[in-house]
């Protein structure tokens, strides 16, 4: 059977009527940005850094919205002392992460931060959840967004890359 | 003979800046009615609250770089009212990003006002690269902020006032003061929790 983990992450974002989807790309985050932007209510908010959408969704949340941050592995060293607002405030912050240098990578560049990413996460306050399995995809971001918007707290799912496919550049 | 550390970099014009930020600070926060105050780490936030510990203020502590991206979150959520951010130069080109990522969105309810005077003030007062010939509102305009201007006397900053408080933003200004030496004076709630809920309970209503 055929999952459509996108589809099925982009159902839950509506369920817990995200308004504001701040990202840096990541190509397996293009068809989930892709239908954010469809979506009326939802607003695309393209950042140069990670870390600008740690600080974008903090204000969002005093000012009464909810929403989320994706971003690829590599990005979430750039956070980490920016983490410190959403621990310290306890700001809800829902994470996407697509992972690379995990799971078949070609890019060595890539593998530093895809092997610290859950222990950085972990470190500076945040609940982590993997996902391999492209049919769990909906449930543990189901899972995480209700601990992030009722807790609140800090929590990032993990999209691996053997939901993803290892990146190939045609190689 | 010191120049060579700091290239060129002026390190005395702005102890001649006629703006005093206490002074600045308070005329940007006086009648402020139903306005919301992001202010950065450090001396914009002793300033800040040296006016009022107010409720719709929210002082950052820490997460230096994020005080122009948090208004930005928060000017978005809330399209009707303005918020205001206050920062230094220091913690403002620690996020220059977020300038552009703010004229990326068009906020028309967003103001950012840099106390600039050149200096990191909380460490020893080093200068930042504003001493030099950076100029912030430029980077701004070809970030494409609605309007951005620097200011550097008194007449220029009454001038301002009424922009920085209603224009069409985003707006950005960068207010050029005197490189001085401030006792800190009252301080908000350290606490992060608090100073979370206490906003959104002024904004919102109770929760």
């Amino acid at each position: 059977m055929d999952v459509d983990w996108t589809e099925d992450n982009f159902s839950v974002l509506r369920d817990w009527q995200i308004k504001q989807v701040a990202y840096v790309p990541d190509a397996g985050h293009a068809d989930l940005i892709k239908r954010c932007d469809e979506a009326e209510d939802m607003r695309l908010v393209p950042l140069t850094t990670e870390e600008e959408g740690i600080a974008v969704l903090a204000g969002a949340w005093l000012g009464d919205q909810r929403g989320v941050l994706l971003m690829q592995s590599s990005g979430v060293g750039n956070c980490i002392n920016m983490l410190s607002l959403a621990r310290v405030c306890r700001f809800p912050l829902l994470m996407m992460v697509t992972m690379r240098g995990q799971w078949g990578e070609f890019n060595p560049w890539q593998v530093p931060m895809g092997a610290l990413t859950p222990t950085v996460l972990e470190g500076a306050g945040s609940l982590v959840f993997p996902v391999d399995d492209p049919a769990k995809m909906g449930e543990t971001t189901n899972a995480a967004a209700r601990m992030v918007f009722e807790g609140p707290t800090q929590a990032a799912v993990l999209i691996g890359q053997a939901v993803i496919g290892a990146k190939s550049f045609g190689k | 003979m010191m120049q060579k550390l700091n290239g060129t970099l002026d390190r005395n014009r702005a102890t001649d800046y006629p703006l005093r930020r206490r002074e600045v600070v308070a005329q940007l926060l006086a009648d402020r009615g139903d306005l919301m105050v992001v202010a950065g780490l450090g001396a914009p936030v002793w300033d800040c609250t040296a006016v009022e510990d107010h409720p719709l203020n929210f002082p950052l502590w820490g997460a230096m770089g994020g005080a122009a991206a948090l208004g930005l979150g928060l000017a978005m959520a809330q399209p009707d009212r303005r918020v205001l951010v206050i920062t230094g130069d220091g913690e403002m080109l620690m996020g220059l990003g977020a300038m552009t990522t703010i004229g990326a969105q068009q906020p028309e309810n967003l103001s950012v006002v840099v106390c600039d005077n050149e200096r990191y003030g909380e460490t020893g007062m080093q200068l930042t690269h504003t001493a030099g010939s950076l100029d912030l509102p430029a980077m701004a305009l070809a970030a494409g902020f609605a309007s951005a201007a620097a200011v550097s006397s008194d007449n220029e900053f009454k001038a301002a006032l009424p922009a920085i408080r209603a224009a069409k933003g985003p707006g950005f200004w960068s207010i050029k003061i005197k490189a001085e030496d401030n006792p800190i004076g009252a301080m908000p709630p350290k606490d992060g929790v608090t100073l979370k809920d206490r906003f959104r309970a002024a904004l919102l209503g109770a929760a």
